[in-house]
């Protein structure tokens, strides 16, 4: 099982670090957990250019010029867990929306029609309503249009995730949102979310069952980022060592504004989001870092290349916002508000490809080869 | 200090028994490699017999012997062998060779991976020498191999580690210690493996057939501690070009 030392002990490691200490993880070929510190560290800050360029040299020889898209189609609202910073959080007097079966599949083919081939299915966590039967139900019936259907919503069993994989479901993204069980504790106040051990646990649960993909994340604006970075930076290598079979994706949403009256605990900048960026990947050569549209068009574009290599686009946060654009249910508001069309052509004006496939519905059972 | 299956080792030479001239010399050559773990081929020795030359001279107090299956040819003849070590050698440790081309000695994979599992399921402590194959290595991790013995280049020729490309890899995604194995021709081969990250390696001809195999085990244990200092104190990027103090990634749009 991963156990994550104090996390005052991270704080004091990468507060640690020297200048000498970023300097070595930027020459060095793989920086190791001990360079990662120093390159979340203050320190590094004034090497900003350089932790970019190594960055972007890692992903460019690992990933080539390319961005790959996907878009979120958000299910349901319906949330059992109260948590302090979240739009569909229990106590918030919203209205709420599950969409059926036929409602989940049609804004999907609105997605499918607009060019989309990887789709992420986003819950809140209310079993009851998003269920393993309703996801591998929907799974089903839409697999055959697309290259890649990964679900974030609440932790499940590793059976339940096998028995999704069956279905269709290639990845699951299960953030820790914050990996300090003090503050964890502090903004997660009741439902089965309140449970940090059982949520740590659940990214090798969902190896453990033979998902392609596991995505990892924390969500910016609840812990020091710095030693947060860390936190994910262990979390990766440990996972990467029992499950040497699973890609890995790592996520690190920004708080965006939201139902409810919450304000970021710890601000980020762009730039100390940009320096955690690049730290993971001059740490992790090989997993896929996520920048979704909670970010300004003005830095997804900037940010093209340097390190990240995976974008959501023209994305929708409400139960049936794709039908219904003008729905007010969603879960926070986003940053990037441009369509698919346009992404992608700001993606090749730097000179990137904008991948709309990387996968194949063929490869799992059950789907017909022809 | 290297951890192997509970144990705990000062040393991170491995050293063996065989082609030396003499025992004396094997004997003399062993104290002063410093090595704590030394390779036996249950086909030479007689485990039973303390007038053996190679057991009467060798201090099982001061050495921790690892029995190896030398000459084996699959996985049944390899499992015969852990046997009978297990029953006169009185101990569960064993480096598994599965080397079926009498000529080249290469081990063969699909054996090797199929004679750990069910060695693992006995209650062996297996070390499998192997060739430098990173998806071997984590199979054979998977079915409980307690380490992993990679080969640098074929043994007995002297070439260093060939392999390094691929034994960067394993070492890299390694749950269990990875100690490199043949091929080590010279101090500077061992120092090489160590360096990249290796926990220990294992030298056997390299000191058994040197002029002064006694001050050949000296070098070989210098040439590993430089090695494993090294790689602690974190070496640079080999690369052909020099980083740039100020690169031109431009970050104006940062706010």
């Amino acid at each position: 099982m991963f156990i994550l030392p104090p996390f005052k002990s991270l704080q004091k490691q990468i507060a640690a670090s020297t200048k000498a200490d970023v300097k070595q993880a930027l020459v060095a070929s793989h920086a190791g957990i001990d360079g990662l510190a120093a390159l979340l560290s203050p320190r590094a800050e004034e090497m900003l250019p350089q932790l970019a360029a190594r960055s972007a040299e890692i992903t460019a020889a690992r990933f080539g010029r390319t961005i790959q898209l996907y878009a979120p189609v958000y299910v349901s609202s319906f949330c059992t867990n109260k948590c302090a910073y979240c739009g569909f959080s229990a106590e918030n007097k919203i209205e709420r929306r599950v969409l059926s079966l036929d409602e989940a599949e049609a804004e999907m083919d609105i997605l499918h029609r607009r060019g989309f081939n990887h789709i992420l299915l986003v819950a809140g966590e209310a079993p009851a309503k998003v269920g393993v039967d309703y996801l591998a139900e929907l799974a089903r019936r839409t697999r055959d249009r697309f290259a890649a259907i990964t679900i974030e919503v609440q932790p499940l069993s590793t059976a339940d995730y096998a028995t999704l994989f069956k279905a269709g479901i290639t990845g699951v993204a299960v953030y820790q949102e914050t990996y300090d069980p003090i503050i964890y504790k502090q903004v997660h106040l009741s439902g089965k979310k309140a449970d940090y051990d059982y949520r740590l646990k659940s990214p090798a649960r969902v190896a453990e069952a033979g998902m392609r993909e596991v995505g990892i994340g924390t969500l910016m604006g609840l812990a020091n980022w710095r030693a947060e970075g860390l936190a994910l930076g262990l979390h990766l290598a440990w996972l990467r060592k029992h499950f040497w079979r699973t890609n890995f994706t790592v996520s690190f949403p920004r708080m965006r504004p939201a139902e409810g009256d919450f304000h970021p605990l710890e601000e980020t900048s762009e730039k100390q989001l940009s320096q955690l960026l690049f730290a993971l990947r001059i740490f992790d050569h090989d997993v896929g870092l996520v920048l979704s549209t909670r970010e300004e068009e003005r830095y997804r574009n900037g940010m093209i290349g340097l390190g990240p290599t995976r974008y959501s686009a023209g994305s929708c946060t409400a139960p049936g916002g794709y039908t219904e654009p003008d729905s007010a249910l969603e879960q926070f508001s986003v940053g990037d508000h441009r369509s698919l069309p346009e992404v992608c052509d700001a993606i090749r004006s730097k000179g990137h490809d904008p991948v709309h496939k990387d996968w194949d519905a063929v490869f799992q059972a059950g789907q017909p080869i022809i | 200090m290297l951890e192997i299956a509970g144990k705990t080792f000062r040393s991170r030479l491995f050293g063996g028994t065989g082609k030396f001239a003499s025992a004396k010399v094997m004997k003399e050559a062993l104290m002063a490699s410093g090595s704590e773990m030394i390779t036996v081929a249950l086909r030479r020795v007689d485990l039973n017999d303390p007038e053996d030359d190679i057991m009467a001279n060798l201090d099982r107090d001061h050495f921790w012997f690892l029995p190896n299956t030398s000459g084996a040819r699959d996985a049944e003849e390899a499992i015969r062998l852990a046997n009978l070590a297990r029953a006169v050698g009185n101990t569960n440790w064993l480096k598994l060779e599965v080397t079926p081309d009498p000529r080249t000695l290469l081990p063969d994979p699909i054996e090797t991976l199929r004679a750990t599992e069910l060695l693992v399921k006995d209650g062996f402590v297996v070390l499998p020498y192997m060739n430098a194959d990173p998806i071997l290595a984590l199979k054979l991790q998977d079915v409980g191999a307690a380490a992993v013995m990679p080969l640098g280049s074929p043994i007995g020729t002297n070439q260093g580690v060939l392999t390094k490309f691929q034994v960067k890899i394993i070492i890299d995604q390694a749950r269990v210690p990875v100690v490199v194995d043949a091929g080590l021709g010279a101090p500077s081969h061992a120092a090489a493996a160590m360096e990249m990250g290796a926990d220990a390696v294992l030298v056997n001809t390299a000191i058994a057939v040197a002029g002064d195999p006694v001050r050949m085990a000296r070098a070989f244990a210098a040439a590993v501690d430089a090695g494993r200092a090294a790689f602690e104190s974190g070496l640079g990027r080999q690369g052909p070009e020099a980083s740039a103090s100020s690169p031109e990634t431009g970050l104006d749009f940062l706010r």
